[in-house]
């Protein structure tokens, strides 16, 4: 099962690959990783996307939060959570097609964010299954490079997590 | 104070109460070493390969309980001094590592003996740093040793590069550390300690099965109190060996792949199992498929949750420090007059002395061959059951876990985890260093030794005495062993050929060796070594080349799928 983990750890040299690290030890599963430093510069916090079963998953969140770099890990499946993940599209954009590629943008709320004579580069922030959803949307011939940075997640209501 | 950084590091060594620190120098240390030469607390040892200051500095922490520390230099001092924080690792074992680094500007470089350290040996440490900036190294040591030493003990490296080691700044130890992302749970919860008392008082066929962990948590005494006020049978894994007596009646010997029958079928066939400071690994419990054929509930008291239900799925967890768990146990069965049923209590020791009676210890004696369970009963008897014994690691190593019996912890320093050919006669130094009147005898074998068999050299710098007793069948017993059982007799690469005479290697190092042929000589010779207190003495017992280690569970099989002797092959 797909389960987004959300971890603070020490925003420190060398923390990043303690984690990348453990999860090829153990032969866990990344689908993705995003990580970033939070409003106290001390502290980072990661998301992870990763599946496994009941078991694998307790293992998981046991051997991270044995880290000691990890301050915190939470298993972002055990409530009600928001996952969004942006991604950049772009596209070969020419004569007709060029209005089509602006609707279907438009549908998905996506935004045009660069323009040349041939091309467009679309901006599109989602769940998974929207990205998804929208690339399948498109002509696969039409699409020139795309870049997704991976689910960052939060909770939902007044649940936070914080040290 | 203004101290440089190298001083610093020295100083904080002393503020630990560091008594020894095994290392070999090098270029990306020199000012460390330059430190060490003007101070007369910390004491040096000078090894001859890095891997040995660490299996020193590690067997140092499992004799005492007191961290080891080692200092090696960048590059290939710490790629050789890997396969000793990795056996530290694996056995959880207090130690502190300090590494030399390239100069910081350098890093990154490909600079003369630069390695990522802190890359190499992130797997196989609690937790590394690189010190960066001299302004960080004192707190970056006292954090080095609380994390070492707390939780779950194990490795901790710090790498400092050579400017940081020669900067100078105020020097300041904190008394006291706290890391917000690093709080090691000790108390065990209270519900779930007196679920599993009420679960043992219930049990009918009841099993104590304890680790290292007891050994490590100072948890001995009050294992054997409980095991004795509740009449139940207790087991040790080759770590846990002297967490409980073993000349006791109610211990019923090791358990595991050459575990005793009686341990390995009441490990199978009890009720309830209590699983202390233990991990059930594939050594212990083989198969686990095979394992959970009969059902049994499992009382699991770990200091590390990631060991809980990693292998096998526990009916009560109970995270907390062993020996505070222990005493709470302890104190809950003293308050109640519940005690088992005498009656189911009384049919499962009679089951138990009925698996006892199958003698699986039992070896053929011999007039002509030297059989090395012989060799260890006799030095169990010539020592009165009371030296340091370390070991290498092959069948040698499973005959000293069988045949010599240890009522005390930290007498049997071994590595179990990793199993690391030539930790036994570096461990040996650690352990006499740290108990200087001890009688500390290393068994090993003719493969084994040689893999640190330079370190004879430092045993006579240091005049260690300690006594070696190399069990020699010219062969990789353990392997030829499988090869002979699994691998249809073929004998790859197996056979020591070419040794040295032992003997006069021995005396080239300055030390007495003695060459044993027969049997009748085997006592005789042991006593002629212990006699000799100052002087290491390399005793070569030439033994039975086609001993087997029984009893035997094979890889993968199951706990009471044992082969007992040479009549089961």
């Amino acid at each position: 099962m797909r389960h987004i983990l959300s971890l603070l750890l020490e925003n420190e040299a060398g923390a990043l690959s303690r984690v990348a690290g453990l999860f090829s030890a153990r032969g866990y599963n990344i689908e993705s990783l995003t990580v970033a430093p939070t409003e106290d510069p001390t502290l980072s916090r990661m998301t992870i996307v990763t599946n496994g079963s009941a078991e694998v998953m307790e293992q998981i969140t046991k051997q991270l939060n044995k880290l000691v770099d990890v301050v915190k890990v939470f298993d972002l499946n055990e409530g009600r959570h928001l996952e969004r993940e942006l991604m950049l599209v772009k596209m070969r954009a020419e004569g007709g097609a060029r209005e089509e590629i602006k609707r279907t943008a438009d549908i998905f709320r996506g935004r045009i964010v660069d323009v040349t004579d041939q091309t467009y580069t679309i901006e599109l922030t989602g769940p998974r299954d929207k990205l998804d959803a929208f690339l399948e949307a498109l002509d696969p011939l039409m699409i020139l490079e795309t870049v997704r940075t991976g689910a960052s997640g939060i909770g939902r209501g007044d649940w936070i997590m914080r040290v | 104070m203004q101290l440089s950084g190298a001083e610093i590091t020295i100083r904080c060594l002393e503020e630990e109460g560091v008594e020894y620190i095994f290392g070999y120098p090098g270029g990306a240390v020199l000012f460390i070493y330059d430190a060490l030469f003007q101070q007369d607390r910390v004491k040096h040892i000078l090894v001859r390969h890095e891997q040995a200051a660490l299996h020193a500095a590690d067997a140092y922490a499992r004799a005492t309980g007191r961290p080891g520390v080692a200092l090696v230099t960048s590059g290939p001092g710490v790629t050789n001094a890997v396969t000793g924080i990795a056996t530290a690792y694996m056995d959880s074992i207090p130690m502190v590592v300090i590494s030399g680094q390239v100069p910081t500007a350098a890093i990154g470089l490909d600079a003369f003996q630069e390695v990522d350290t802190v890359g190499i040996t992130r797997p196989c440490v609690k937790h590394n740093f690189l010190v960066k900036r001299v302004e960080d190294l004192a707190e970056t040591m006292k954090k080095a040793f609380y994390v070492a030493t707390t939780g779950r003990p194990g490795p901790v490296l710090v790498d400092i590069p050579k400017d940081v080691s020669q900067q100078v700044t105020e020097f300041l130890y904190p008394a006291q550390i706290e890391m917000r992302s690093y709080n090691p749970v000790v108390k065990g919860h209270p519900g779930l300690i007196r679920q599993a008392v009420q679960m043992l008082l219930e049990a009918r066929r009841p099993m104590v099965y304890a680790g290292g962990g007891v050994v490590l948590g100072e948890a001995s005494e009050f294992l054997t109190r409980l095991v004795r006020e509740l009449g139940v049978p207790c087991t040790n894994t080759l770590m846990g060996l002297g967490s409980y007596p073993a000349t006791d009646p109610q211990f019923v010997g090791m358990l595991g792949m050459h575990g005793t029958y009686e341990a390995n079928l009441a490990m199978h066939h009890c009720d309830v199992l209590l699983a202390v400071g233990a991990r059930f690994d594939d050594r212990v419990i083989g198969n686990t498929r095979h394992f959970f054929v009969e059902g049994r509930r499992i009382i699991h008291i770990d200091i590390d949750p990631s060991s809980i239900s990693k292998r096998v799925r526990v009916d009560v967890p109970i995270v907390g420090d062993v020996r505070e768990v222990l005493q709470e146990m302890q104190r809950l069965v003293a308050e109640t007059p519940q005690r088992l049923d005498p009656v189911a209590l009384k049919q499962w020791w009679h089951q138990i002395g009925e698996w006892r009676g199958r003698e699986c210890m039992h070896y053929e004696r011999s007039d002509t061959l030297i059989k090395p369970q012989f060799v260890v009963e006799t030095l169990y008897q010539v020592t009165q059951g009371d030296a340091i014994i370390t070991s290498d690691v092959g069948q040698h190593q499973m005959w000293a876990a069988q045949y010599y019996k240890f009522d005390k912890p930290r007498r049997w320093l071994n590595s179990g985890g990793l199993g690391t050919m030539g930790f036994g006669l570096p461990a040996a130094m650690g352990a006499q260093l740290a108990f200087p009147d001890q009688v500390v005898a290393c068994i090993t074998g003719e493969a084994s030794i040689q893999m640190c068999i330079q370190e004879l050299s430092t045993c006579k710098q240091y005049h260690l005495p300690v006594k070696i007793v190399n069990l020699n069948n010219r062969y990789l017993g353990m392997v030829r062993q499988w090869q002979q059982i699994l691998h249809g007799n073929r004998y790859s690469e197996s056979y020591m050929d070419a040794l040295p005479d032992f003997v006069k290697l021995a005396e080239s190092y300055g030390h007495v060796g003695i060459r044993i042929e027969n049997p009748a000589d085997v006592e005789g010779a042991l006593r002629e070594a212990f006699a000799l207190k100052e002087r290491v003495v390399f005793l070569d017992f030439m033994t039975d080349p086609t001993e087997n280690v029984f009893p035997m569970v094979k890889a993968g099989q199951g706990l009471t799928e044992m082969l007992l002797g040479a009549e089961d092959l």
